[in-house]
């Protein structure tokens, strides 16, 4: 057995943290796609998506091993993530008077500060459409999620917020998609440009699907 | 860009500099220092540079500054300057002693820093105690051989892609460059650079698992940061080492995690038969 100074749970590695990060994120990722796609259903129309919602609370065994999942993925992710950055900027030492950049890019460097406005429409969505406590004007919608959410994005203010948080998510999307690959070992030189371009491309599906439905609302193309 | 000055001599082009030299005494708070430096020669180092300056302090019978230098041909790795926010200067894939300031413009004024970490503690001025490097290679950065007579040549044998590969990361001459140029102080360029140049030669295979933990261990205990993946080291490295080496330090350390972890005891458990 190793003979490590401490327990690996509670002061994991440097390489383990990046490796609870990239498998947290993943799945994180990977629930955003589901969520997104089932979202699209929107456009449908109101049977498809009540349908939608019925289908998956008629699994309640299912639906809470999800949770659960996710849950703690978020829990890591969350904790790894503020662990990363303080020994990080401790590391650092200030750093040089002059901090010239030459390659890091935008979304890299912004990952602490899009992560916490992520985690501030997640709590603030929850509130919303999944305890259905904040602005939907103390109104009883029961089944129906289409009516609950045609009137949640009739807000512009809630459908900006929500707008801009997509965007946010996309640019912490690009960075973490293709850092995962870089994390777990799997790129290199001839990938890595394919990889952060499969990433890219993977936050602006995401953020775009997503975005789709309050702009529809906005718009009045869904009423 | 160039701009002529019409100081010609035989050197060619000669600048005038406005130069901001970080001073600091070990234990004590340091501050910058401003001089300027007249006629250095674009065919000048910028370690050349920095000698005329200490020459025209001594002049004035001022302290010169202190600064890490030994084989000035890019290949010990000893200098360490961060110039104008950048690890070796303005010039990718060369080490401070190969810039020569031809690069620079008549006027310019150029901010010289120490490295800039906290497991690379400042000494003296603008050299900074890099014996954290040291102790990582001493923790793995090694093979162990049977010494004495010269081994048959062709004993051991390594297909040409692996060798070539081996001596790509072992290009890394530790100069720390990528430490000093990661927003994070993350040491992971140099330590995926040792441990890919040993891990995957043959030679290497026996203390392929323990090299690996030991030298990460030894890594996370000297205080160096964690990789975020940003890609500033390989840019500033003046070796050019790819974020490669770090993709493969990972899978590497993700493999001797788990053969550790399963690590058969040779004995059965209480509980079996």
């Amino acid at each position: 057995m190793p003979e490590s100074s401490c327990s690996p749970c509670c002061q994991p590695a440097s390489i383990g943290k990046k490796i609870i990060m990239a498998l947290t994120g993943l799945v994180l990722a990977g629930f955003v796609l589901g969520h997104m796609s089932g979202n699209l259903l929107m456009f449908k129309g109101p049977q498809a998506i009540n349908a939608y919602a019925e289908w998956l609370h008629s699994h309640p065994g299912a639906l809470w091993i999800a949770r659960f999942i996710l849950i703690l993925s978020v829990i890591g992710h969350i904790w790894t993530g503020i662990l990363l950055t303080l020994e990080n900027r401790a590391a650092r030492a200030g750093g040089p008077a002059i901090d010239a950049t030459r390659r890091a890019s935008i979304s890299s460097r912004t990952m602490p500060y899009s992560g916490i406005v992520i985690l501030a429409f997640l709590g603030f969505h929850l509130l919303h459409y999944t305890f259905r406590k904040v602005a939907l004007g103390g109104k009883d919608f029961g089944e129906d999620v289409y009516a609950m959410v045609v009137f949640g994005f009739s807000s512009p203010a809630v459908s900006v917020f929500y707008i801009v948080s997509m965007l946010l998510l996309c640019l912490h999307l690009s960075h973490g998609v293709s850092s995962v690959f870089q994390t777990l070992g799997l790129r290199n030189e001839r990938w890595r440009g394919r990889v952060d371009l499969i990433a890219t491309a993977y936050g602006w599906i995401i953020a775009l699907g997503f975005i789709s439905i309050p702009l529809a609302v906005l718009l009045g193309c869904i009423k | 860009m160039v701009k002529e000055n019409g100081n010609s001599d035989q050197h060619g082009r000669t600048l005038s500099l406005r130069l901001r030299v970080w001073r600091q005494n070990r234990g004590q708070p340091g501050h910058f220092e401003e001089h300027f430096l007249a006629a250095v020669p674009e065919t000048a180092s910028f370690l050349e540079m920095m000698d005329m300056l200490n020459e025209q302090l001594i002049r004035e019978g001022k302290d010169t500054f202190a600064f890490d230098h030994d084989c000035r041909e890019g290949i010990c790795g000893m200098c360490s300057m961060t110039i104008n926010g950048m690890p070796h200067g303005p010039l990718p894939g060369v080490t401070t002693c190969q810039l020569h300031m031809r690069n620079f413009r008549d006027g310019e004024t150029i901010t010289v820093e120490p490295w800039r970490a906290r497991a690379f503690p400042v000494l003296k001025d603008l050299a900074v105690d890099r014996s954290a490097f040291d102790k990582v290679i001493q923790s793995g950065g090694f093979i162990t051989v049977r010494t004495g007579s010269a081994p048959e040549a062709n004993h051991t044998l390594v297909p040409k892609q692996v060798a070539d590969e081996a001596m790509d990361a072992a290009e890394c001459i530790g100069c720390g460059a990528c430490v000093a140029s990661c927003k994070n102080g993350s040491a992971m360029l140099f330590v995926g650079a040792k441990i890919n140049h040993l891990n995957i030669l043959p030679q290497g295979q026996p203390e392929r698992e323990r090299r690996t933990l030991a030298m990460v261990k030894t890594m996370d205990e000297a205080g160096f940061g964690n990789c975020t993946n940003y890609g500033e080291c390989q840019a500033h490295c003046p070796k050019s080492i790819t974020l490669d080496v770090i993709a493969k330090l990972n899978r590497d350390y993700l493999r001797a995690r788990v053969k550790e972890f399963f690590s058969s005891t040779g004995k059965p458990s209480k509980g079996g038969e």
